[in-house]
């Protein structure tokens, strides 16, 4: 079953689509839609500087996006700077340190610069799948238990750290999850779309919802639709897949709008 | 009475400047506190400090052994992203025995709103929750920052003794902020006002006859005796 190469990217897809919107609703809540955007950017980076280095693409993009997350909480929380313009700040210089590095790494290898911004899904092998699921998996049961105390935080971060809730404890656990995100995703919607494949369906999912939980399942559930129904569409339709996912996510977001809360 | 809470000194300095200093404060088991003073007078800073958020630049909060506190900040609208239930709301960093709750929410006069979406409530409803919630929690002192902003005439008119009654009935203490003196009705045993230090404490009625009582609210007294006045005087009728 996995030697075709659909099966092998719907399985990638819907994978990713398991994790991606669930850690997005935290994402909404917190509106750091922008942080996320910023840590997808570092991708670029990271992947010049795994091929620089000879590290996997996977490894290498999954550790500068969570080192540029770190030294954004860090400059946020030691300077008096707005979050808003250290992000500013820092999104586009790890773009064009990225464009760099991969123009350095270019003259030496063949570089897939397409693939790393817009996913290149239909060319995922059994590796990038297990890694995929693992990472999925992982990521869910990480979530899961920094799950209440980051919804604490989003409604009221001081009540929550009355109640005993480590709120910069639980907000690192989250960043490191969302450079897994961003990891895994480049392979599967790039690192242009990965936030809006985190984004979308979480957005979508709130006219379903009544509770924080309720909401991260039905993110899960309406990102594996876009994740099928996209991958189809790219088939017949003949056009590239990562953009297709998003693509049909939005149409679901639009159709979400239809239910009056 | 049993000491719960005491600020020591408490000096907070930020960016050169003091926004508190040799702040003296006693929570006790059984007693209203109410800390007023204007916008910036540093009385959710002192809240924080005594709830362990921010360390103090001087001083110390002892706090008495084994004591819970019962936090009630006053929350503007949540976000209207984030969907929550008043069930949810009230296991919102742990979860409480179901029966604890719904106690919680009965004693608030909000029972019935369990299954109510949060972003439907009325501010004064919301409050009421809130205030289940640090109940559900059996705490040994409430500590409530402007629990009453944005909270109309008559929300607040039944806010306040609802407080007095939970601190009658209950034993605990309760530690409020408020920049509105509007809010200082006759529920409270200690009024304390700051204005980034203690001016004066004391009980309410010594308190508001006292000179550094007038600099410190100005016209905002007089309008305060006006108001008290006329609630003294009948009401008529809700639906009049």
């Amino acid at each position: 079953m996995l030697d075709d190469f659909f099966t092998r990217a719907l399985l990638a897809a819907v994978g990713l689509a398991l994790l991606a919107p669930p850690a997005g609703c935290v994402l909404l809540w917190q509106r750091s839609a922008y942080f996320g955007e910023t840590m997808a950017h570092s991708a670029l980076l990271g992947a010049a500087l795994g091929l620089l280095l000879g590290l996997p693409l996977d490894l290498a993009v999954f550790g500068t996006a969570l080192a540029v997350a770190l030294a954004l909480l860090a400059v946020r929380r030691f300077t008096h700077l707005a979050g808003d313009t250290v992000l500013g700040v820092l999104a586009p210089s790890t773009l064009a340190f990225g464009l760099m590095t991969v123009w350095l790494a270019e003259d030496r290898h063949r570089y897939d610069l397409a693939g790393l911004l817009f996913g290149d899904v239909l060319a995922v092998g059994r590796a990038d799948l297990a890694a995929i699921w693992l990472g999925a998996a992982g990521g869910l049961a990480l979530l899961a238990a920094v799950w209440r105390p980051l919804v604490a935080a989003v409604l009221h971060p001081d009540l929550a750290a009355a109640e005993g809730a480590k709120p910069w404890r639980s907000q690192l656990v989250y960043t490191v999850l969302v450079a897994g995100v961003v990891a895994l995703g480049v392979k599967v919607v790039g690192m242009l779309l990965i936030v809006a494949l985190m984004l979308i369906p979480a957005a979508a999912a709130r006219a379903l919802a009544r509770t924080p939980e309720q909401m991260a399942l039905a993110a899960a559930g309406i990102g594996v639709a876009a994740a099928v129904l996209g991958l189809h569409a790219s088939l017949w339709l003949d056009v590239p897949a990562g953009p297709a996912i998003v693509a049909a996510a939005l149409l679901l977001f639009l159709l979400s709008l239809l239910r009056t809360r | 009475m049993n000491t719960l809470i005491e600020g020591r000194g408490i000096g907070v300095r930020r960016g050169g400047r003091w926004l508190l200093r040799g702040v003296d404060l006693t929570a006790r088991a059984g007693e209203v506190v109410a800390l007023v003073g204007p916008n910036g007078a540093g009385k959710s800073t002192l809240l924080r400090v005594l709830l362990g958020l921010l360390r103090p630049t001087a001083g110390a909060v002892l706090r008495a052994a084994g004591v819970r506190v019962g936090y009630v900040p006053g929350l503007d609208a949540p976000a209207a992203d984030l969907p929550l239930t008043v069930r949810r709301m009230m296991s919102l960093t742990a979860p409480r025995p179901a029966a604890d709750e719904r106690a919680a929410l009965a004693e608030t006069g909000v029972g019935h709103l369990l299954e109510a979406r949060v972003d439907r409530l009325s501010y004064g409803e919301l409050q009421r929750v809130m205030l289940a919630r640090a109940l559900a929690r059996r705490p040994d002192l409430l500590v409530l920052d402007e629990p009453l902003r944005g909270v109309d005439v008559n929300g607040e008119r039944e806010l306040y003794p609802l407080l007095g009654e939970v601190v009658r009935r209950r034993g605990c203490g309760a530690l409020l902020a408020s920049h509105d003196l509007l809010h200082v009705l006759d529920g409270t045993d200690r009024l304390i006002c700051l204005d980034r230090e203690v001016r004066c404490a004391g009980r309410p009625d010594e308190v508001l006859e006292r000179a550094e009582f007038a600099r410190l609210f100005g016209t905002h007294a007089e309008a305060y005796w006006h108001l008290r006045r006329c609630a003294r005087a009948p009401r008529l009728p809700d639906d009049a």
